[in-house]
């Protein structure tokens, strides 16, 4: 019997171990830099942090126990029920036609969307408080988020995550243009990292050199993926990117050099001892022979990988290696640039959106696609969203291509309700090739209540970036099977099929000014109306019922003793 | 006098019993004099256990920077001496680290020649831009804040809590302007600290402010234990101190900058007392003259050290009690779903569903009943129908 409890108790345990362990699910983290020296001498570092999580946020009993997944994110997936969260803050605007196409692309300003789970039952009021804890966690103004600036895209932002079914009901989408980024928004997204900003990638993060830049944007997605080829389970991804474009003139002092330590006056010792991967790929594709710039340290690792339709090869530093560090214990890359020839990959697509017109009382809206593709044309989404306060007239909308009129396939508006609800337009239109499609649309400026007007109305009112969702053809067969092993950056968008890549191009932000009446103007007319009152009035009725009345002028001093002896006696005065 | 000797006589020739009675209940209650003075004393002496702050920026614009650069002084004072983030809620009401006049980005200089970095590292600001009202900041100091407000942007503070407030900005007699558009007066303000004296959210309170003719704002103050600092009297304008060439405003308000130099002295063990925070920046050094107010204050300012309100010194008692801690909670095992093979097979969908996107059907719109409108203009329809043609077409109508 004894022999029978010694066989028991271990195996019993070690059942119960393989249980809990299984409880937590695997927990991955992996961290990757991108950088990319652009054409015009500026230079585009991306970071990606992703932490994989095999677990159930929607079961019974709550998840208590975190490792690597940040808890106020579990929480927040948990409470309000959340199947895919992407939210980022952006400062300054991506330059199409100077940077090519981002790996993610943001809107300047901050925007959110959400898909809620099936099993939400009134997802506005979802939705008002996920904005508010948001708004907490990230130190942002995003509880200015409400009914009069979020819309429900019918066709646009279908979820990038594994999904049953896909009913826009449990779509909320919404924009904040005005919204500042700042070190505030960047110390609790760093706190959010499994190794925060001690060691790995992070350390480079340094506000002072990120905010000194022509592009910068943190954003942070949540959704459940496929965990492995067959997709039998799905486990829940986190992904924090941080995209910066440092200029040439500012950050660079007009030098073609770069290296970390003058991008971000800091250089890696060692990768985050929590990472399964930390790598650092430099885009060497316009560089075969090294004859237009020079990367030192050298590295032996080469990888290629197929990212917005084109086939690039990229020097790899792998930073969980110790040999990369050299015998100095530190890494810093430099980019020397040799000579400044070269041609820069014209992006495919590329939008630009405008206001025309003149006064404060009517104007329109233009907003123009380029297709530069020499003979394939493509579908694409596009998405507007526009405040209440411009009233869009609708039925002088006109979509033309090549000076023709180019009808849209698919339109879906709803008008906007005063103070309630924004305008929203959604059209599907085919680009032909090599071509400019010109959308315009006339709309008249409404006055808003002097209560409603920002403390300070003169710098006018921000409209959100429209949304162009493209599928663009490629030139390369994209890879359609999502593995483990593809760099982080070219894994982001789902690919269905090999001919064509997903890709979204935002556009400018509108700045429009309102009438604005001049706050001074009460004090004004208050004075102004007594004046009126006091001169206007005060005399109208002095004249009307003044009476005249002679007066005796006064008498001499003689006359005046004369009468008082007169009075004396009673006898009739002296006139 | 007689009479007391008629009553020492009847006691006398009374009772003995009485009287030794009534000596035993004088000695009780001479000692629980006693008792009450030591506990009194040490009521007296502070008894808060945490501390909270509440820093808050009224104005907006460039020109504007020397006020965000005051707020974010004490903010970092109080930080360094103790004050985590979570007890501090900030409020700046325009951004000027990431402002495109800035020539440096990301920070914010309290020195000429840019010596020292207020702005930080490490900041969280809780209150930004337009979110600084005067409906916030009432909402915020007397926790009437609506249920979905984060735990970030709450003044959780209890009848055991320390506050320091600092306000900063524009000023007049009687008011402080709010971001160009609104003001908050000294009537409105002093009703506040009321209702939080009422409810109970303060033990002690230190009200400083830095604006012109910032001593009328404190005049109104009537709930006990506040004391307040302003930067100038009645009359007098609090003035700015020195300019940087870089950069091109004012940095600092002449008061906040001699407060902060008197600040970066003091460390978490300081025994340094309010009398000495009551002779900074004099009339020398700030053209203004500070003004003060110790009435309310129920303790002598000689003995209320610095750090009671600007640092996070907490008590600690020690015990040599055992405590029993309950056993310790079993996660409970998942059913038997995770033993099952999954069978579905999962995918990611198609971003842009060209063929399925132009065969959408329009979504059904829930139906609603016809609003006021529609039915007013039928029932006018219908009446004016019935006045020309007469009731005895109803029925073939209907």
């Amino acid at each position: 019997y004894i022999l029978y409890i010694l066989i028991y108790i271990p195996i019993f345990v070690f059942v119960l171990l393989r249980k809990l362990i299984k409880e937590e699910g695997e927990n991955d983290f992996q961290e990757e830099l991108v950088i990319r020296p652009l054409h015009s001498g500026d230079i585009y570092a991306s970071f990606q942090f992703r932490t994989l999580w095999e677990t159930d946020f929607m079961r019974e009993n709550k998840v208590s126990h975190y490792r690597l997944f940040p808890k106020s994110l579990g929480q927040v997936i948990s409470k309000f029920s959340v199947r895919e969260l992407h939210i980022s803050f952006t400062q300054g605007y991506w330059r199409t036609m100077q940077w090519g196409q981002p790996f993610l692309p943001s809107p300047p300003g901050a925007e959110l969307w959400v898909w809620f789970q099936d099993s939400v039952t009134d997802v506005d009021a979802a939705w008002k408080e996920l904005t508010n804890v948001l708004s907490g966690i990230f130190c942002a103004s995003l509880n200015f988020i409400d009914s009069t600036n979020t819309v429900q895209p019918s066709a646009s932002f279908k979820p990038l995550g594994i999904v049953n079914e896909t009913d826009h009901r449990f779509l909320r989408y919404a924009t904040l243009p005005r919204e500042i980024v700042c070190t505030e928004n960047l110390t609790p997204w760093k706190k959010l990292l499994p190794c925060g900003s001690k060691a790995g990638l992070a350390v480079l993060l340094k506000s002072e050199k990120l905010f000194h830049s022509s592009f910068f944007s943190q954003t942070v997605h949540i959704r459940p993926v496929c965990q492995d080829r067959e997709c039998k389970t799905t486990s829940w991804e986190l992904r924090q990117t941080l995209n910066v474009v440092f200029d040439l003139h500012t950050s660079g002092q007009g030098k073609r050099e770069w290296s970390l330590f003058k991008m971000f006056s800091r250089t890696l010792t060692e990768a985050c001892p929590l990472a399964s991967s930390s790598k650092i790929y430099i885009d060497v594709t316009d560089n075969p022979q090294e004859e237009y710039f020079e990367l030192s340290p050298a590295t032996p690792l080469l990888s290629q990988a197929v990212v917005l339709g084109d086939r690039r090869t990229f020097s790899v530093y792998d930073l969980t290696q110790q040999v990369t560090f050299g015998t100095v214990r530190s890494l810093n890359l430099l980019i020397r640039w040799k000579s400044t020839e070269g041609d820069m990959l014209r992006p495919l697509l590329h939008a630009e959106r405008y206001v025309a017109g003149y006064g404060l009382q009517t104007g329109e809206i233009h907003t123009v696609m380029y297709n530069n593709h020499p003979f394939r044309s493509f579908p694409v989404l596009l998405l507007d969203s526009v405040p209440w306060y411009l009233r869009l007239y609708i039925h002088t909308l006109t979509v033309t291509s090549k000076g023709k009129d180019n009808t849209p396939s698919y339109i879906h508006y709803q008008p906007s309700k005063d103070r309630m609800r924004p305008h929203l337009l959604e059209m599907l239109v085919q680009l032909p090739p090599h071509s400019v499609t010109e959308v315009t649309v006339q709309f008249e400026r409404a006055l808003l209540k002097w209560t409603e007007y920002t403390p300070d109305p003169n710098h006018g009112f921000y409209v959100g970036s429209s949304v162009i969702s493209a599928l663009v053809p490629s030139s390369v067969a994209m890879d359609t099977n999502i593995t483990q092993e593809q760099p982080l950056f070219s894994s982001f968008f789902p690919c269905k099929e090999e001919s064509s890549y997903f890709v979204r191009v935002y556009t400018e932000p509108l700045l429009v000014n309102l009438p604005t009446p001049d706050f001074s103007m009460p004090y004004n007319v208050i004075c102004l109306t007594c004046t009126v009152v006091a001169v206007g009035y005060g005399s109208l009725y002095n004249l009307l019922t003044r009476s005249f009345q002679i007066e005796e002028p006064n008498p001499r001093l003689a006359k005046k003793i004369a009468n008082f002896i007169r009075r004396i006696r009673g006898v009739p005065l002296l006139s | 006098m007689g009479y007391f000797l008629s009553y020492y006589t009847y006691i006398s020739f009374g009772c003995w019993v009485q009287n030794m009675l009534a000596a035993i209940i004088m000695l009780i209650f001479i000692c629980f004099c006693v008792h009450f003075q030591n506990t009194a004393g040490q009521f007296f002496s502070s008894g808060h256990t945490n501390n909270w702050a509440v820093l808050v920026c009224t104005s907006r614009f460039w020109f504007n920077y020397r006020h965000v650069a005051n707020t974010l002084s004490v903010y970092r004072s109080v930080k360094r001496l103790g004050i985590p983030d979570s007890h501090i809620v900030l409020m700046l009401a325009d951004d000027m680290a990431c402002n495109h006049r800035n020539p440096k980005p990301a920070t914010v200089f309290s020195h000429r020649n840019m010596e020292l970095n207020v702005y930080g590292d490490d900041v969280e600001v809780d209150y930004r831009g337009y979110e600084v009202t005067v409906e916030n900041f009432l909402r915020v100091l007397t926790g009437r804040l609506p249920p979905s407000t984060p735990r970030s942007k709450r003044l959780l503070s209890d009848d055991r809590s320390n506050i320091l407030i600092y306000l900063t900005g524009h000023g007049g007699n009687g008011f402080l302007k709010f971001q160009d558009s609104e003001e908050i007066s000294n009537v409105e303000l002093a009703d506040a600290f009321e209702q939080m004296w009422q409810k109970r959210r303060y033990n002690e309170l230190l009200f400083i402010i830095d604006t012109c003719q910032g001593a009328s704002m404190y005049e109104r103050f009537y709930s006990p234990n506040i004391m307040a600092l302003a930067s100038s009297q009645v009359g007098e304008d609090s003035l700015s101190h020195q300019p940087d060439l870089a950069i091109g405003v004012h940095l600092m308000d002449r008061y906040t900058f001699y407060l902060l130099e008197f600040l970066e002295d003091i460390h978490p063990a300081s025994k340094s007392n309010m009398n000495d925070l009551f002779k900074v920046c004099p009339k020398s050094q700030c053209v203004s003259t500070p003004g003060h107010r110790t009435d309310l204050f129920l303790r002598d300012p000689g003995s209320v050290l610095i750090t009671d309100f600007f640092g996070s010194v907490r008590k600690v008692e020690i015990t040599m009690e055992a405590i029993h801690l309950t056993d310790p909670i079993l996660q409970l095992e998942d059913g038997p779903m995770s033993e099952e093979v999954q069978e579905k097979t999962y995918s990611y969908v198609d971003q842009l569903p060209v063929s399925e996107i132009i065969h959408q059907k329009p979504k059904q719109k829930d139906w609603h009943p016809p609003d006021g409108f529609i039915l007013g203009l039928w029932t006018l329809i219908l009446l004016v129908f019935f006045k020309t043609y007469g009731i005895k077409h109803l029925k073939h109508i209907f």
